[in-house]
Protein backbone atom coordinates (compact mmCIF):
# COMPACT_ATOMS: atom_id res chain seq x y z
CA UNK A 1 0.00 0.00 0.00
CA UNK A 2 1.39 3.13 -0.98
CA UNK A 3 0.02 6.12 0.02
CA UNK A 4 0.33 9.88 -1.41
CA UNK A 5 0.42 12.59 1.31
CA UNK A 6 -0.23 15.87 0.06
CA UNK A 7 0.59 18.63 2.73
CA UNK A 8 1.56 21.85 2.71
CA UNK A 9 3.51 22.33 5.92
CA UNK A 10 3.34 19.31 8.02
CA UNK A 11 1.53 20.88 11.35
CA UNK A 12 0.74 18.22 14.21
CA UNK A 13 -2.50 16.58 12.91
CA UNK A 14 0.08 15.49 9.81
CA UNK A 15 2.67 14.42 12.12
CA UNK A 16 0.11 12.23 13.78
CA UNK A 17 -0.93 10.82 10.61
CA UNK A 18 2.48 10.07 9.43
CA UNK A 19 3.06 8.54 13.24
CA UNK A 20 -0.21 5.99 12.31
CA UNK A 21 0.70 5.15 8.62
CA UNK A 22 4.29 4.47 9.96
CA UNK A 23 3.00 2.18 12.83
CA UNK A 24 1.05 0.43 9.66
CA UNK A 25 4.05 0.22 7.76
CA UNK A 26 2.20 1.73 5.24
CA UNK A 27 4.78 3.34 2.27
CA UNK A 28 4.60 7.27 2.52
CA UNK A 29 5.15 9.42 -0.46
CA UNK A 30 5.21 13.35 1.03
CA UNK A 31 3.62 15.50 -1.73
CA UNK A 32 4.41 19.27 -1.27
CA UNK A 33 1.73 20.80 -2.43
CA UNK A 34 4.29 24.13 -3.06
CA UNK A 35 6.63 22.07 -5.10
CA UNK A 36 4.70 19.37 -7.02
CA UNK A 37 3.89 19.99 -10.84
CA UNK A 38 1.17 18.69 -13.16
CA UNK A 39 1.70 17.03 -16.34
CA UNK A 40 -1.99 16.72 -17.99
CA UNK A 41 -2.75 13.18 -18.95
CA UNK A 42 1.05 11.79 -17.23
CA UNK A 43 0.72 10.28 -13.42
CA UNK A 44 2.30 12.26 -11.26
CA UNK A 45 3.01 9.79 -8.57
CA UNK A 46 2.64 5.92 -8.25
CA UNK A 47 0.17 5.44 -5.22
CA UNK A 48 -3.00 3.77 -4.54
CA UNK A 49 -4.78 6.73 -2.42
CA UNK A 50 -3.95 10.60 -1.84
CA UNK A 51 -4.80 11.81 1.55
CA UNK A 52 -4.97 15.43 1.37
CA UNK A 53 -3.72 17.68 4.20
CA UNK A 54 -3.28 20.89 1.87
CA UNK A 55 -3.14 23.89 4.52
CA UNK A 56 -5.08 26.07 1.30
CA UNK A 57 -7.99 24.78 -0.31
CA UNK A 58 -7.40 26.39 -3.40
CA UNK A 59 -4.57 24.21 -3.72
CA UNK A 60 -5.98 21.14 -1.79
CA UNK A 61 -9.20 21.07 -4.66
CA UNK A 62 -7.16 21.64 -8.02
CA UNK A 63 -4.72 18.89 -6.75
CA UNK A 64 -7.30 16.38 -6.11
CA UNK A 65 -9.18 17.25 -9.34
CA UNK A 66 -5.77 16.74 -10.89
CA UNK A 67 -5.07 13.41 -9.12
CA UNK A 68 -8.54 12.19 -9.43
CA UNK A 69 -8.40 12.62 -13.66
CA UNK A 70 -5.06 9.92 -13.37
CA UNK A 71 -7.28 7.42 -11.99
CA UNK A 72 -6.04 7.63 -8.18
CA UNK A 73 -8.61 7.53 -5.46
CA UNK A 74 -8.11 10.29 -3.38
CA UNK A 75 -9.45 11.36 0.61
CA UNK A 76 -11.52 13.30 0.14
CA UNK A 77 -12.79 13.74 -3.42
CA UNK A 78 -12.65 16.92 -5.12
CA UNK A 79 -16.43 17.01 -5.16
CA UNK A 80 -16.56 16.84 -1.48
CA UNK A 81 -13.27 19.78 -1.12
CA UNK A 82 -15.71 22.26 -3.94
CA UNK A 83 -18.89 21.51 -1.63
CA UNK A 84 -17.22 21.89 1.69
CA UNK A 85 -14.95 24.54 0.76
CA UNK A 86 -17.57 26.93 0.04
CA UNK A 87 -20.25 27.69 2.34
CA UNK A 88 -22.89 28.58 0.07
CA UNK A 89 -22.52 25.13 -1.79
CA UNK A 90 -22.35 23.15 1.46
CA UNK A 91 -26.00 25.04 2.14
CA UNK A 92 -27.11 23.89 -0.35
CA UNK A 93 -26.37 20.62 -0.59
CA UNK A 94 -27.36 20.67 2.83
CA UNK A 95 -30.72 22.05 2.10
CA UNK A 96 -31.26 19.61 -1.10
CA UNK A 97 -30.65 16.40 1.51
CA UNK A 98 -33.11 17.74 3.97
CA UNK A 99 -30.01 18.45 6.43
CA UNK A 100 -30.97 21.15 9.61
CA UNK A 101 -29.44 24.36 9.35
CA UNK A 102 -29.56 27.99 10.21
CA UNK A 103 -31.70 29.86 7.89
CA UNK A 104 -29.35 31.36 4.99
CA UNK A 105 -29.90 34.22 2.68
CA UNK A 106 -27.62 34.86 -0.26
CA UNK A 107 -27.40 37.91 -2.25
CA UNK A 108 -24.99 39.61 -4.64
CA UNK A 109 -25.12 42.98 -4.03
CA UNK A 110 -24.60 45.15 -0.93
CA UNK A 111 -28.31 46.72 -1.91
CA UNK A 112 -29.93 43.41 -2.14
CA UNK A 113 -27.85 41.87 0.98
CA UNK A 114 -29.21 44.89 3.36
CA UNK A 115 -32.86 43.96 2.32
CA UNK A 116 -32.25 40.68 2.92
CA UNK A 117 -30.76 41.11 6.41
CA UNK A 118 -33.26 43.66 7.37
CA UNK A 119 -35.81 41.04 6.41
CA UNK A 120 -34.24 38.60 8.41
CA UNK A 121 -33.81 40.77 11.30
CA UNK A 122 -30.86 41.04 13.39
CA UNK A 123 -28.40 39.89 14.35
CA UNK A 124 -27.20 37.83 11.66
CA UNK A 125 -24.03 36.49 10.88
CA UNK A 126 -22.04 37.52 7.20
CA UNK A 127 -19.84 35.09 6.38
CA UNK A 128 -17.38 34.96 3.78
CA UNK A 129 -18.77 31.86 1.26
CA UNK A 130 -14.74 30.89 1.51
CA UNK A 131 -13.08 30.96 4.29
CA UNK A 132 -11.77 29.22 7.94
CA UNK A 133 -10.66 29.54 11.56
CA UNK A 134 -13.46 32.51 11.98
CA UNK A 135 -11.88 34.21 9.47
CA UNK A 136 -13.81 37.63 8.47
CA UNK A 137 -16.74 36.30 9.99
CA UNK A 138 -19.14 39.13 11.02
CA UNK A 139 -21.94 39.50 13.74
CA UNK A 140 -24.24 42.02 12.31
CA UNK A 141 -26.25 43.64 15.00
CA UNK A 142 -28.20 46.65 13.82
CA UNK A 143 -28.71 48.51 10.17
CA UNK A 144 -25.90 50.84 11.03
CA UNK A 145 -23.45 47.88 10.89
CA UNK A 146 -24.81 45.97 8.29
CA UNK A 147 -24.15 49.43 5.95
CA UNK A 148 -20.94 49.90 7.34
CA UNK A 149 -19.55 46.20 6.49
CA UNK A 150 -21.19 45.81 3.69
CA UNK A 151 -19.62 48.70 2.01
CA UNK A 152 -15.86 47.85 3.10
CA UNK A 153 -16.79 43.92 1.58
CA UNK A 154 -17.51 45.92 -1.88
CA UNK A 155 -14.89 48.73 -1.30
CA UNK A 156 -12.10 46.34 0.62
CA UNK A 157 -12.48 42.89 -0.24
CA UNK A 158 -11.66 40.63 -3.48
CA UNK A 159 -14.36 39.50 -5.91
CA UNK A 160 -15.25 37.04 -3.93
CA UNK A 161 -16.57 39.01 -0.94
CA UNK A 162 -19.20 40.30 -2.88
CA UNK A 163 -21.14 36.91 -2.71
CA UNK A 164 -23.10 38.03 0.51
CA UNK A 165 -23.66 34.86 2.70
CA UNK A 166 -26.07 35.86 5.70
CA UNK A 167 -26.90 33.30 8.07
CA UNK A 168 -29.16 34.10 10.92
CA UNK A 169 -27.33 33.92 14.29
CA UNK A 170 -27.87 31.16 16.55
CA UNK A 171 -27.62 32.29 20.07
CA UNK A 172 -25.71 29.17 21.27
CA UNK A 173 -25.03 27.90 25.09
CA UNK A 174 -21.85 29.07 25.40
CA UNK A 175 -20.27 26.20 22.92
CA UNK A 176 -21.01 24.97 19.84
CA UNK A 177 -20.08 20.50 18.62
CA UNK A 178 -17.35 19.68 16.44
CA UNK A 179 -18.25 15.98 15.37
CA UNK A 180 -15.74 14.09 13.51
CA UNK A 181 -17.43 11.21 10.72
CA UNK A 182 -15.22 8.96 9.23
CA UNK A 183 -16.83 7.22 6.48
CA UNK A 184 -20.37 5.66 7.97
CA UNK A 185 -19.60 6.51 11.09
CA UNK A 186 -19.70 9.28 14.09
CA UNK A 187 -16.28 8.46 15.59
CA UNK A 188 -16.03 10.83 17.93
CA UNK A 189 -17.04 14.78 18.91
CA UNK A 190 -16.25 17.61 21.64
CA UNK A 191 -17.90 21.21 23.02
CA UNK A 192 -16.38 24.10 21.71
CA UNK A 193 -16.95 26.29 24.40
CA UNK A 194 -15.77 29.78 24.42
CA UNK A 195 -17.03 33.31 25.86
CA UNK A 196 -16.82 34.40 22.17
CA UNK A 197 -19.58 33.94 19.80
CA UNK A 198 -17.27 32.20 17.37
CA UNK A 199 -15.91 28.78 19.52
CA UNK A 200 -13.27 27.87 16.76
CA UNK A 201 -10.64 26.64 18.45
CA UNK A 202 -7.91 28.19 16.39
CA UNK A 203 -9.31 31.03 17.75
CA UNK A 204 -9.10 30.48 21.59
CA UNK A 205 -12.40 27.85 22.13
CA UNK A 206 -11.95 25.11 24.64
CA UNK A 207 -12.38 21.53 23.88
CA UNK A 208 -14.37 18.87 25.83
CA UNK A 209 -15.40 15.06 25.14
CA UNK A 210 -19.06 15.37 23.85
CA UNK A 211 -21.35 12.27 23.82
CA UNK A 212 -22.09 10.92 20.15
CA UNK A 213 -25.88 10.35 21.02
CA UNK A 214 -27.77 8.70 18.46
CA UNK A 215 -29.56 12.27 17.64
CA UNK A 216 -26.05 13.52 17.22
CA UNK A 217 -24.54 11.01 14.82
CA UNK A 218 -27.96 10.58 12.99
CA UNK A 219 -27.44 14.49 11.77
CA UNK A 220 -23.64 14.52 11.40
CA UNK A 221 -23.89 11.44 9.67
CA UNK A 222 -26.80 12.86 7.17
CA UNK A 223 -24.52 16.27 7.20
CA UNK A 224 -21.30 14.11 5.93
CA UNK A 225 -23.65 12.03 3.59
CA UNK A 226 -25.04 15.13 1.64
CA UNK A 227 -21.73 17.48 0.79
CA UNK A 228 -20.72 13.17 -0.45
CA UNK A 229 -19.07 11.41 2.78
CA UNK A 230 -15.62 10.27 3.42
CA UNK A 231 -13.82 12.52 6.41
CA UNK A 232 -15.46 15.46 7.60
CA UNK A 233 -15.53 17.34 10.63
CA UNK A 234 -19.11 19.04 11.34
CA UNK A 235 -19.77 22.49 13.73
CA UNK A 236 -23.22 22.05 15.02
CA UNK A 237 -25.38 24.38 17.01
CA UNK A 238 -27.72 23.64 19.80
CA UNK A 239 -31.05 24.88 19.51
CA UNK A 240 -34.32 25.03 21.20
CA UNK A 241 -35.61 22.95 18.09
CA UNK A 242 -32.52 20.45 18.08
CA UNK A 243 -29.43 20.33 16.51
CA UNK A 244 -28.30 22.31 13.25
CA UNK A 245 -25.19 21.86 10.70
CA UNK A 246 -23.00 24.53 10.47
CA UNK A 247 -20.47 24.00 8.60
CA UNK A 248 -18.71 20.99 7.03
CA UNK A 249 -15.03 20.51 7.09
CA UNK A 250 -12.73 18.34 4.52
CA UNK A 251 -9.45 18.71 5.42
CA UNK A 252 -10.32 18.78 9.58
CA UNK A 253 -7.86 19.27 12.40
CA UNK A 254 -7.95 17.33 15.56
CA UNK A 255 -5.77 17.83 17.68
CA UNK A 256 -7.35 19.58 20.53
CA UNK A 257 -10.06 16.61 20.33
CA UNK A 258 -7.76 13.40 20.44
CA UNK A 259 -7.41 13.35 24.56
CA UNK A 260 -10.46 14.81 25.53
CA UNK A 261 -12.25 11.94 23.34
CA UNK A 262 -10.11 9.12 24.12
CA UNK A 263 -10.31 8.47 20.08
CA UNK A 264 -7.46 7.89 17.66
CA UNK A 265 -8.76 10.12 15.32
CA UNK A 266 -5.74 9.99 13.02
CA UNK A 267 -5.55 5.83 13.65
CA UNK A 268 -9.09 5.71 12.57
CA UNK A 269 -8.62 7.79 9.34
CA UNK A 270 -5.42 6.16 8.30
CA UNK A 271 -7.76 2.85 8.47
CA UNK A 272 -9.93 4.63 6.20
CA UNK A 273 -7.68 5.45 4.28
CA UNK A 274 -6.00 1.78 3.69
CA UNK A 275 -9.71 0.81 2.72
CA UNK A 276 -9.81 3.43 0.07
CA UNK A 277 -6.67 2.19 -1.32
CA UNK A 278 -7.54 -1.25 -1.39
CA UNK A 279 -10.21 -0.24 -3.74
CA UNK A 280 -13.01 -0.81 -0.69
CA UNK B 1 19.61 18.15 16.22
CA UNK B 2 19.59 21.86 16.48
CA UNK B 3 19.68 24.88 14.34
CA UNK B 4 20.10 28.53 15.20
CA UNK B 5 16.55 30.32 14.49
CA UNK B 6 16.61 32.69 11.53
CA UNK B 7 14.37 35.81 13.57
CA UNK B 8 16.64 35.33 17.19
CA UNK B 9 19.35 33.23 17.14
CA UNK B 10 18.73 31.01 19.77
CA UNK B 11 19.02 27.49 19.41
CA UNK B 12 16.20 25.33 18.35
CA UNK B 13 16.14 21.68 19.04
CA UNK B 14 14.78 19.45 16.79
CA UNK B 15 12.99 15.95 17.69
CA UNK B 16 14.57 12.72 16.14
CA UNK B 17 11.13 12.37 14.19
CA UNK B 18 11.49 15.70 12.87
CA UNK B 19 10.18 15.97 8.95
CA UNK B 20 10.76 18.59 6.61
CA UNK B 21 7.95 20.81 6.26
CA UNK B 22 7.57 20.17 9.96
CA UNK B 23 6.40 23.73 11.77
CA UNK B 24 8.24 24.22 14.87
CA UNK B 25 8.46 27.19 17.36
CA UNK B 26 11.89 29.09 18.58
CA UNK B 27 11.38 28.69 22.59
CA UNK B 28 13.27 31.97 23.05
CA UNK B 29 11.01 34.27 20.76
CA UNK B 30 8.13 32.06 20.09
CA UNK B 31 8.85 32.73 16.12
CA UNK B 32 6.94 29.80 14.53
CA UNK B 33 9.41 28.19 12.21
CA UNK B 34 9.19 25.57 9.58
CA UNK B 35 12.25 22.80 9.23
CA UNK B 36 13.26 23.12 5.09
CA UNK B 37 16.05 20.13 5.78
CA UNK B 38 17.95 17.60 7.96
CA UNK B 39 20.95 17.13 6.54
CA UNK B 40 22.10 19.74 7.76
CA UNK B 41 19.38 20.81 9.49
CA UNK B 42 17.57 24.06 8.46
CA UNK B 43 14.65 26.01 9.20
CA UNK B 44 13.36 29.35 8.08
CA UNK B 45 10.10 31.78 9.21
CA UNK B 46 6.77 29.66 8.38
CA UNK B 47 4.40 31.20 5.45
CA UNK B 48 2.12 34.06 6.99
CA UNK B 49 -1.73 32.37 7.08
CA UNK B 50 -3.34 33.12 3.40
CA UNK B 51 -7.36 33.83 3.16
CA UNK B 52 -7.69 30.16 2.43
CA UNK B 53 -6.13 28.98 5.23
CA UNK B 54 -7.57 26.54 7.49
CA UNK B 55 -10.76 24.27 8.21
Amino acid sequence: MRVGLLHSVIRLEEKMLLSELGRRGVDVVAIDDRAVTFTLGRRTVDVDVILERSINHSRALHALRLFESQGIACVNTPAVAATCGDKLLTSVALQEHGVPQPEVRVAFTPESALAAIEEMGYPVVLKPAVGSWGRLLAKVNDRDAAEALLEHKTVLGSYHHSIFYIQRFVAKPGRDIRAFVIGDECVAAIYRTSAHWITNTARGGHAAACPVTADLAGIALAGARAVGGGIVALDLFETADGLVVNEVNYTMEFRNSVEPTGVNIPARIVAYVIRRGAGR
Amino acid sequence: MSVPCPVCDAVVQLTPDAVVSELVRCRECGSELEITDLDPPAVREAPVEEEDWGQ
